[in-house]
């Protein structure tokens, strides 16, 4: 047997090696060309401010007395106590209608949007444009006109698949298209798949293989920013649902605002809360996978 | 597998001593392969980017494809990758056609011209992916590819990522990764052009070595000659979608079998003369021609620089620049007829801006072309 010989052993410290910065250190990056502190401290304020406030009213308003004025817990406690009894009914189910057309939506969106634009990178990238295209139309097209195009859609969607609320999710693929588009896209511009895609063929993977253990979990921070805002999209979706007469959240919320308007607030501060956490759980997943690559 | 007789090195020819690595300990290639590309064609819609491209290589060969940009040498090595579907040909490694297969089939292994190391795998899991593929146990996985890491220099760093690393370190672990099946064949695509200068040649030294102590056969295309002339056990010159010569790099530059070749590996200078019955006369002195014949009357004949020399008596001319190599020296000179010529000579020699000096021609024998 021979043996490799000699080899010049590398230096983690060598001068060609980057260096990796200390857990918590800050990185700066040539001068500080960024506003002062103090301005960014009244800016930060001001958008706080902005956001805050008009939550902060409708919070205040969900504990409101009434007529006997004061403040009180007791909407909160009708609404999760359960003392709210009929009047609650639609709500549960359009916020359960709601979740599941989140998930339909999601997955339905990432079944047929992610191996596509795969696809089309690697073996089709003159289509790309149309592609584009395509997935931008729906922002051009106002919600009216596309439930009129979708009604007898769903005549036929109703006969093969019935006619329950989660069926809304074929148009809110529709709906959702472009951002979700949009989203993996730049993931897509920022990882050279092509390559990755070679090396793992060249490595003796199927192309299962590749799509599992390489491409997807390296277009992972484009399909949960797809998600997450398909998820804020049906979340507050009204048109489509009214026009269609199926019942989710929104429409749920409207029904009930005219029983009981602090129960249809406090929902809606809810949706709102949660909105914003998603937004922060994206805002992290892009600090995370800034972080994580070069 | 024994080497069959070829001109090219073998795995004795390994500049260390036998067995003198630990650590980094890994076994030569049981499966040296021969790769035969028979009339390879292929067309991308009317354009041919290889147009009857035929290549031997022999097991354990290291053979350099060189060439300008767009001339098909990178598309007949992914053709060979099965990266790139041919029009038409045959291609053969150890005499199984491969060219229905596809590439996880081909048993092969790539270094790729940008990084290709997966992002979000450490660098002992990128050279253990190759092994999970086949299959290989756990545990051998992870001592195979700690050895491959080892022999590269890299044993340190098989828990970092690739953005943790510097180009030429990524490079190294896309070796590795590479060579740790044991793949018949090694395609390496301009691996070096993304690197500077001084780590190019070391992790060119690094590749010559492993590929001559595993004896792997290995096609390196690179468009840099001087890559190519250091590296390869036989450089093919392509253009056109075609190998125009194909030798050892001392083959090359010395006995070109055209003007094309001549003019593309290394420096000529360009002097015009006059062909009779395959002798080319200039500034006074005879070439006999060298390659493709030629019709009488005149020519450019392709004069190497050290080739060209200083002397007493010969072309009176002046001296533009000179350029210190290290241990030689190239001087530019302006002739009385306004032709520029370039020198190569001893360092020690010291020609100045301006000086006046006389050149002769040692009248070695030339390739030339039509004016």
């Amino acid at each position: 047997m021979t043996a490799l010989t000699d080899i010049p052993r590398a230096n983690p410290q060598a001068p060609d090696a980057p260096r990796l910065p200390r857990r918590g250190a800050v990185r700066h990056s040539g001068a500080d060309v960024g506003p002062s502190r103090a301005t960014r401290i009244v800016v930060l304020s001001m958008a706080a401010l902005f956001l805050g406030l008009p939550l902060f009213a409708l919070g205040a308003f969900t504990v409101r007395g009434g007529l006997k004025g004061g403040v009180t817990l007791s909407h909160w406690h009708d609404l999760f106590g359960g003392e709210l009894g009929a009047a609650s009914g639609p709500l549960w189910s359009g916020l359960q209608n709601s979740l599941l057309l989140s998930v339909v939506t999601v997955v339905v969106m990432l079944a047929l949007l992610v191996p596509t634009m795969i696809l089309v990178r690697l073996h089709l990238p003159r289509l790309e444009r149309v592609l584009e295209f395509v997935c931008l139309l729906p922002l051009t097209i106002p919600a009216v006109a596309l439930v009129v195009g979708l009604a007898p859609v769903f005549s036929v969607v109703a006969r093969v698949f019935g006619s329950g609320s989660w069926t809304l999710a074929f148009a809110y693929v529709i709906v959702t298209l472009p951002y979700s588009y949009r989203a993996i896209q730049a993931n897509l511009a920022a990882v050279d798949v092509v390559t990755l895609a070679e090396a793992a063929r060249s490595l003796g993977a199927s192309w299962t293989a590749t799509m599992r253990d390489v491409l997807l979990p390296n277009l992972r921070r484009g399909m949960l920013a797809a998600s997450f805002i398909s998820i804020a999209v049906v979340l507050g979706e009204f048109t489509i649902a009214s026009l269609l007469s199926r019942t989710n959240l929104q429409t749920a919320l409207v029904l009930v605002s005219k029983r009981d308007p602090y129960v249809s607030n406090i929902v809606v501060l809810l949706s709102l809360v949660f909105a914003l956490v998603l937004l922060f759980a994206l805002g992290r997943v892009g600090t995370q996978t800034r972080r994580s690559r070069p | 597998m024994t080497a069959t007789s070829t001109s090219t090195p073998t795995s004795s020819d390994s500049d260390g001593p036998a067995g003198g690595l630990g650590s980094g300990a890994v076994q030569p290639n049981a499966v040296a392969a021969t790769v035969e590309m028979i009339d390879v064609v292929k067309d991308y819609g009317s354009a041919r980017a290889l147009s009857g491209f035929t290549l031997s290589m022999q097991p354990g060969e290291l053979v350099a494809l060189l060439g300008p940009s767009g001339c098909g040498k990178t598309t007949a090595l992914r053709a060979l990758a099965g990266l790139t579907p041919i029009t038409s040909g045959t291609m053969r490694v150890d005499g199984e056609a491969v060219a229905h297969l596809p590439t996880n089939k081909r048993d092969v292994g790539m270094v790729f011209q940008s990084y290709s190391l997966f992002p979000h795998m450490t660098a002992q899991d990128n050279v253990e992916y190759g092994l999970r593929m086949r299959k290989v146990p756990k545990a051998e996985r992870r001592t195979r590819a700690s050895e491959m890491l080892s022999s590269v220099g890299l044993e340190e760093l098989g828990h970092r990522y690739a953005h943790e690393l510097s180009g030429g370190q990524q490079q190294r672990v896309a070796l590795a990764r590479a060579l740790v099946t044991q793949p018949s064949v090694l395609l390496l695509d301009e691996p070096l052009s993304a690197l500077d200068a001084k780590v190019r040649v070391e992790l060119r030294e690094l590749i010559r070595r492993i590929q001559t102590e595993l004896r792997i056969t290995t096609l390196f295309v690179t468009h840099d000659q001087e890559e190519a002339l250091a590296m390869a056990d036989r450089v093919a010159v392509m253009s056109d979608g075609v190998i125009r010569q194909i030798g050892t790099p001392e083959d090359l530059y010395s006995r070109p079998t055209s003007a094309f070749v001549a003019d593309f590996v290394g420096l000529s200078n360009r002097v015009a003369g006059t062909l009779t019955a395959g002798t080319i006369t200039a500034y006074g002195t005879t070439f006999d021609l060298l390659g493709d014949s030629l019709p009488d009357g005149p020519v450019v004949a392709l004069v190497r620089p050290e080739d060209v020399t200083f002397g007493d008596t010969g072309v009176p001319g002046t001296v533009i620049t000179s350029s210190f190599l290290g241990s030689l020296r190239r001087t530019i000179v302006r002739l009385e007829d306004s032709s520029v010529l370039t020198v190569q000579h001893d360092a020690s020699d010291v020609k100045l801006a301006g000086a006046e000096v006389s050149i002769a021609f040692t009248g070695r024998p030339v390739s030339a072309r039509k004016p």
